[in-house]
């Protein structure tokens, strides 16, 4: 047993809580870009594009997270790719990250009225145009409130890299909880450090909710 | 360098696999049955527009905080808080019932808020109606008011239990036997770590695409169908 102070170990955990937050960062950039590029390939309507989107959605939406961070991390182990928590973490979380924004920008931009695609197409605008200069700028409005929202369950889901090693805030809890033998506390400490994270961006994409409804 | 891949050593130990479906299945059925009932009462005490008539208005300060609480905070930290801190506070429980408290409480707030939105979509005209049939308060939630909220809510609840599901998969960490830890145990048995979990993931995903299916087809045929 070890003597931890009530400082000490709110220390540690704070320190561990900034790779809680880097790992929520990098998770929601890389998943932003991939669910970009998965959304822009399903609204091309390319040949063959569509069942591989909904697939993939299906897949990473379909099995639990933790399956999919060991996957990544036995994977790129198979691959001959030094694995790393970071590695594997940060590649899981944005594949899982990347599937639920494309799912949810799909609904954002299928939201926009069928008539804005033919009005823009009858002003011989291409497809990358169209996106660009008439349905992004409508559908990001639309997409603000609900892709703040998600990032909760990102913070929430960097909880999980903790199984694979990943010194986080969960991880660095259990670690020192296993060291002081005082859970309760510890524990205690750790859910008030992810309320704390996640509370207010919970009430800010409540607020944008809001701000979005009494537009219309 | 050529990789390969061994999925029989995972087969061979389809008694586990079996196991671990089982208790993955029971967990989320259990939780869910508890779970709804909770989120049920959660609402009506949150409902707002006619729930301040229903339900005494001292409850919504704990209850909303409850709410709040676990939805801000990640599952694994709530079910390592009840399996390792609780005990410490004199309150010891064995795995399997830890998990299926934490999942309990867990999708309780998730069903609160989904079910507080159909609540609070009934149409004012609905309770003047049933007031002046003069219904009593448990009447008219009962009869009236759930009903047709839970019917409008229901796909939302849907996708809930299903993420309740495969949220289950962290239990494995408290060594409850559920599908996930299967798949440790096997592949500390046989080194076949990838396989072992692209086997598991793929139970879970028909799992969760099957179980979709089916609570859809309850849902219309079943449960609120033909009324």
């Amino acid at each position: 047993m070890v003597d931890f102070s009530l400082w000490d170990i709110v220390r540690n955990l704070l320190l561990a809580a900034r790779w809680t937050v880097l790992l929520s960062v990098i998770a929601f950039v890389g998943g932003g870009l991939v669910g970009l590029l998965l959304v822009t390939l399903r609204l091309s309507k390319l040949p063959g594009t569509t069942p591989v989107v909904t697939a993939y959605v299906q897949i990473f939406q379909g099995v639990p997270l933790l399956v999919q961070l060991f996957l990544a991390y036995y994977g790129l182990g198979l691959l001959g790719i030094n694995t790393s928590p970071w590695v594997a973490a940060g590649a899981g979380l944005t594949l899982y990250t990347s599937a639920f924004l494309a799912e949810i920008w799909r609904g954002c931009v299928e939201s926009i009225p069928r008539g804005q695609w033919e009005a823009s197409a009858s002003l011989a605008l291409n497809f990358r145009e169209q996106l660009r200069y008439v349905i992004a700028p409508q559908a990001l409005r639309i997409a603000v409130p609900p892709t703040v929202g998600f990032l909760v369950q990102v913070i929430k889901g960097t909880a999980l890299a903790s199984v694979i090693g990943f010194m986080e805030l969960t991880k660095v809890g259990k670690t020192i909880a296993n060291a002081t033998f005082s859970p309760f506390l510890i524990f205690s400490c750790v859910a008030i450090l992810y309320f704390l994270l996640c509370y207010p961006v919970s009430l800010y994409a409540k607020r944008l909710e809001r701000k979005f409804h009494a537009h219309r | 360098m050529t990789i390969q891949l061994d999925f029989a050593a995972v087969f061979a130990e389809w008694p586990m696999l079996l196991t671990g479906v089982t208790w993955t299945l029971a967990l989320t059925t259990a939780s869910v049955l508890v779970g709804t009932l909770l989120g049920i009462a959660c609402a009506w005490v949150r409902a707002r527009g006619f729930g301040s008539a229903l339900a005494p208005a001292w409850l919504a300060v704990p209850v909303g905080a409850y709410v709040e609480v676990i939805r801000n905070t990640p599952f694994i930290v709530q079910l390592f808080f009840i399996f390792f801190g609780l005990p410490a506070a004199g309150f010891r429980l064995s795995a399997e019932s830890a998990s299926f408290l934490a999942m309990v409480i867990n999708l309780g707030a998730y069903a609160t808020e989904i079910i507080r939105a159909g609540l609070e979509a009934t149409p004012k005209g609905q309770l003047e109606a049933a007031q002046s049939l003069a219904l009593n308060r448990w009447q008219i939630f009962t009869r009236v008011v759930l009903p047709p909220a839970l019917k409008k809510v229901w796909p939302s609840m849907v996708s809930q239990i299903i993420i309740v599901m495969l949220g289950s998969s962290v239990c494995g960490q408290i060594s409850t036997q559920e599908l996930s830890y299967a798949a440790d145990l096997i592949q500390s048995r046989n080194f076949r770590s990838f396989e072992s979990f692209i086997v598991v993931g793929a139970m879970y995903l028909l799992l969760s695409i099957g179980i979709r299916l089916w609570l859809n087809w309850l849902g219309t045929n079943v449960l609120f169908g033909r009324r």
